[in-house]
């Protein structure tokens, strides 16, 4: 006759003695539980809020640099920094640019905008902002467009007096065609209307405006220098560009340029999470401990209860590894199932304060694996003692008595 | 394993000069000299009142304990050499108890009380049950097979133990006060099973202290002070 028990029977056995006594088996797991309970909801939720943050940078802020002029750092009596007009061009040439242009407002004084001009109907007019900018600005904020054309460098280059409307602007000074060729009126002079903007990224004073190209700025408003140079990056390369484009723009004093750029990635998330997360996951790792401490308890109290079933088992042949065994497969199974119950609490937590608010539940898989075998882990530490207890039992002390 | 025990057929227990002292102070020498010997299908009881030393005797007769001193060969193996893993295995295969206070799990089916006598052994589980099965039809309980034991009278209970003990086929039955919590009509259907299974060859250890019990032996000892008395 072959010797010794199948593994399977040795579980089927510790199964059953888990299984006789559920109220037991609910109360014992419950430190377990919360513990478990209490580590994967706070890594999820940690996690889903970190998702969140990164979330909030989305694709175009994420590819958005804007270079400007420091102004804190021209002194007196020193000539103010000033972006060249070439900056767009200049920029243009660094690997991981996708599109580059100038932004400028420009002072209008008291000018009023007017679709038509010098009409008693309309002898207000409207105090639009009035901006400047080149061919490439629209491509750099995503601009798209409800109709018409934008202006390109051979408008810039003849100075031609035409402007593109910020889909707003269009709105009050009453325009939303432009196959007619509408003029707006700025003070007194007219400039022809190519094109209304749909939507921008970025730059949503955009929309509200009435925008010329540089070339015709620097022709009626004396438009010096532009205000800031918009720079749309490939995905990835935001910290790049920043880091590039104040030495290619102005190599003699770079530093002389200001840059906004994305924050780098995790830097943000890292401090959102850690804060809080300690504390939570403190909490769990004490949860934890009472729990393999209540297992390690409530398992030795059944080892001395079931003393009498350790004697009738080593009369019918266990050894005592295999008492030991049983009773840690039992401890184990209590763990893996606290692990196991106080993991879906935990996803469920994640997933109910995320759906509370609207935010998308974010959980590593391995957290979701893992969590149940830590449970099954501390079962087994708990479990040691109690199960070298039990095979520690002599079956002439375990069959006596009644 | 000796030559001379593949030869001839071995008594199923063979003591010679067994002592068991329990260390004191003060040391008790609950076997003083024993020698035993107990020959295939014989239906032996051993009779004697409480502190003789008979619950001992019953112990180290099943492997439970081990003798201070001398030789017990169980089917012709020496068992004082063997270390505890070895011994284990030969209780499991060669030896089946029946307690007086029935040793059921309570939270089992009988069934599974019966088939839990195989798992040490590693009979698989289908004929585990299967085997079950048999030796409960054996002993009159086919019809309770799925009851929880705390849902049977004490006569049955004995009875699902003795199923227990028969199922793994054992050398020896070691019975250890087997009718001690039964009433009279009970303890009788008991000891008729007895008889069956001495009929049918099995070999049979009976410890009692009650001379009723002892008397439908085939033979009997006595057991006074640690020693035996013909």
């Amino acid at each position: 006759m072959a010797g010794g028990p199948a593994v399977r029977d040795l579980l089927d056995e510790a199964l059953a003695g888990v299984a006789a006594r559920p109220t037991r088996l609910v109360l014992t797991t419950l430190g377990t539980v919360l513990g478990i309970a209490a580590l994967v909801g706070t890594l999820g939720l940690g996690q889903t809020a970190g998702g969140q943050i990164t979330q909030r940078f989305d694709l175009a802020a994420a590819t958005r640099v804007v270079v400007q002029p420091d102004d804190k750092g021209g002194q007196e009596g020193e000539a103010a920094t000033q972006l060249p007009w070439d900056a767009p061009e200049r920029i243009s040439r660094l690997n991981g640019v996708d599109a580059a242009g100038t932004f400028s407002a420009l002072d209008v004084g008291d000018d009023l905008v007017r679709s038509v001009a010098g009409l008693d109907g309309q002898k207000d007019g409207h105090a639009l902002q009035v901006l400047a900018g080149s061919a490439g600005l629209f491509d750099a904020v995503r601009a798209t467009l409800r109709t018409g054309r934008l202006f390109d460098a051979g408008h810039d280059a003849r100075a031609d007096r035409v402007v593109v409307l910020g889909k707003n602007a269009a709105n009050r000074l009453g325009i939303n065609r432009v196959d007619s060729q509408p003029a707006v009126f700025i003070g007194d002079q007219a400039y022809t209307v190519i094109g209304i903007l749909d939507s921008v990224t970025g730059r949503a004073e955009l929309l509200d405006a009435v925008i010329m190209p540089n070339g015709t700025a620097k022709v009626d408003y004396d438009l010096a220098a532009p205000d800031a140079l918009e720079i749309r990056t490939q995905v990835g390369a935001a910290q790049l560009i920043a880091g590039q484009a104040p030495v290619a723009i102005d190599p003699n004093n770079p530093s002389a340029l200001k840059v906004d750029a994305p924050p780098k990635q995790g830097g943000v998330r890292t401090g959102v999470e850690s804060d809080l997360n300690a504390l939570f996951l403190l909490l769990g790792a004490v949860a934890l401990l009472v729990g393999g401490l209540g297992i390690a308890n409530v398992t030795l109290l059944s080892v001395l209860e079931r003393i009498s079933e350790i004697g009738l088992r080593r009369a019918l042949g266990a050894a005592r590894r295999h008492v030991a065994a049983q009773f840690l497969v039992e401890s184990v199974i209590v763990g893996f199932l606290g692990g196991l119950l106080g993991t879906a609490v935990g996803v469920l937590l994640t997933v109910g304060v995320s759906w509370g608010r609207d935010w998308t539940p974010i959980l590593d898989n391995r957290l979701a694996v893992g969590a149940p075998l830590l449970g099954a882990f501390i079962g087994l530490v708990a479990g040691t003692y109690p199960a070298w207890k039990a095979s520690a039992i002599e079956p002439i002390t375990a069959l006596r008595g009644t | 394993m000796t030559a001379m025990a593949v030869a001839i057929p071995a008594p199923v227990v063979e003591m010679i000069g067994v002592r068991r002292f329990f260390p004191g102070p003060p040391e008790v020498q609950a076997i003083r000299e024993v020698d035993l010997v107990i020959g295939q299908g014989e239906y032996l009881s051993i009779v004697g009142p409480s502190g003789s030393g008979k619950s001992t005797l019953l112990h180290l007769l099943g492997l439970l304990d081990n003798p201070t001193d001398g030789v017990y060969r169980l089917d012709g193996v020496d068992t004082s050499s063997l270390r505890e893993r070895r011994r284990a295995v030969l209780r499991g295969q060669r030896i089946g108890f029946v307690f007086q206070s029935f040793h059921l799990l309570d939270h089992r089916t009988v069934l599974e009380n019966v088939a839990l006598s195989m798992v040490y052994v590693g009979v698989p589980r289908k004929e585990r049950l299967a085997r079950a099965r048999v030796a409960l039809e054996r002993v009159g309980l086919a019809h309770r097979m799925e009851f929880a034991p705390t849902t049977l009278s004490g006569g049955e209970r004995q009875r699902v133990a003795i199923a227990r003990a028969l199922v793994a086929e054992p050398s020896l039955l070691l019975a250890d006060e087997p009718t001690g919590n039964l009433d009279t009509a009970n303890a009788e259907a008991i000891l008729e099973v007895f008889d069956e299974l001495h009929h049918e060859g099995m070999t049979l250890a009976v410890i009692t202290h009650d001379d009723h019990v002892s008397q439908r032996a085939q033979r009997q000892v006595r057991i006074v002070d640690g020693t035996l008395q013909w």
